[in-house]
């Protein structure tokens, strides 16, 4: 499936831009995979690991990614824009307000409360993409201990993203090539000897 | 606060958050540290409290959590205009801040991303783009769960803070299993802080 218009494309970004409180990853999964169906959630996986890659707010490459894949450079621009118009007018209105109203202990609260949900929304998302790795070509337990060495890397030694990005994720991709080599001379016909 | 800021003052500022566009690598949260020390401590153009609470709003914001970065150019331009008090000419210093921090910390990235992938598109089939996505797969769904699992760290205190973490914990379980809408949970998050239960 894919978005039915340019302004179909527009408004579902705008519309997965403000249903994303505390960030959009948590939402973007959801939309894209479960409701709209535009990607798969190997695809979505796949899309992600550009994006996440790639320097910028990774959501924001994510919008730019697909909507260039389906309506080219104005695609683009128009996701991007549906991504960010809306939240931007909201935060600056929110902003308006706070500086009227920061000290009541209601909204302090209802902030608290919303950002240990968001915590939730994150990790929940983590663990729903976890079946796209089944036909990962490293394998299901290779797979699952990368996931846990990166989790440990990240949220217990705390040792900076790029590192962790370089250092295993090098190392992952480096295994991937080599397993997908392996798969393709394998499943190359075998030329016949003169 | 206020301050003056001549137009040399925002080319370098534009600078900087062009600068620090490419460094964004994870998301734009990864620049928040740089973007304190050169505006807070270096420039003086935003104060502590300023720059603390365009963090908290874009977190509770809907949206990408890069909208701090507009709050911050928008603080900056108000606090040239001589604050809110000041009526329209601050707050149209502060739109314009909120065009230089976002032009300036959009364009380098989104023009690489925008390249890099069509690259990595039409060269889907190449042994080297196949291999990045799958080995980079567990990684991203790693950090996905890693982010979560930060964000609830925060709270430093286990005796008074142990409500916070049972809810993200409900939270997660409940968006794995089930398909409950975010914006009901996220409501529920918000009425529990507000009347002081979390």
């Amino acid at each position: 499936m894919r978005p039915t218009s340019k302004s179909d494309l527009f408004w579902s970004f705008s519309w997965l831009a403000l249903q994303g409180f505390g960030g959009v990853q948590a939402v973007a999964q959801r939309e894209l995979v479960e409701k709209k169906q535009w990607l798969t959630r190997e695809e979505f996986v796949e899309e992600w690991a550009v994006a996440q890659i790639m320097p910028g707010p990774n959501v924001v490459n994510l919008s730019l990614m697909l909507g260039d894949r389906y309506y080219g450079f104005s695609g683009a621009l128009l996701a991007m824009a549906g991504m960010l118009f809306f939240p931007l007018i909201i935060v600056l209105v929110m902003a308006i307000l706070y500086s009227g109203a920061s000290g009541l202990p209601h909204i302090q609260g209802a902030l608290r409360g919303m950002g240990a949900v968001t915590a939730g929304l994150i990790a929940a998302t983590g663990l729903k993409l976890l079946p796209a790795l089944q036909r990962n070509p490293l394998g299901v337990g290779l797979c699952g201990l990368i996931v846990v060495l990166t989790f440990v890397a990240i949220a217990v030694l705390r040792i900076p993203l790029v590192w962790v990005l370089l250092g295993l994720g090098g190392l992952s991709c480096a295994y991937a090539s080599h397993t997908l080599r392996l798969m393709q001379t394998q499943s190359a016909p075998q030329e016949p000897r003169p | 606060m206020s301050i003056v800021l001549t137009p040399l003052d925002w080319l370098t500022m534009f600078g900087h958050f062009l600068s620090l566009s490419l460094m964004a690598v994870g998301g734009a949260i990864a620049t928040a540290p740089d973007m304190h020390r050169y505006l807070v401590e270096q420039q003086h153009w935003l104060t502590e409290s300023q720059f603390s609470a365009s963090m908290a709003l874009a977190q509770a914001a809907p949206g990408p959590n890069l909208l701090f970065i507009p709050l911050m150019g928008w603080n900056v331009g108000l606090n040239a205009g001589g604050g809110l008090a000041a009526g329209w000419p601050a707050v149209a210093l502060a739109l314009w801040g909120v065009l230089i921090t976002m032009v300036g910390i959009m364009i380098p990235s989104c023009t690489l991303t925008f390249v890099a992938t069509q690259w990595a598109h039409r060269n889907r089939e190449m042994l080297a783009v196949k291999a990045f996505k799958s080995g980079m797969a567990p990684i991203v769904i790693a950090l996905l769960v890693a982010t979560g699992w930060l964000l609830t760290g925060n709270h430093e205190n286990p005796a008074r803070d142990w409500p916070l973490w049972a809810l993200t914990a409900a939270t997660t379980l409940i968006v794995w299993k089930t398909k409950t809408h975010m914006l009901v949970l996220l409501g529920f998050g918000a009425l529990l802080g507000a009347l002081g239960w979390i």
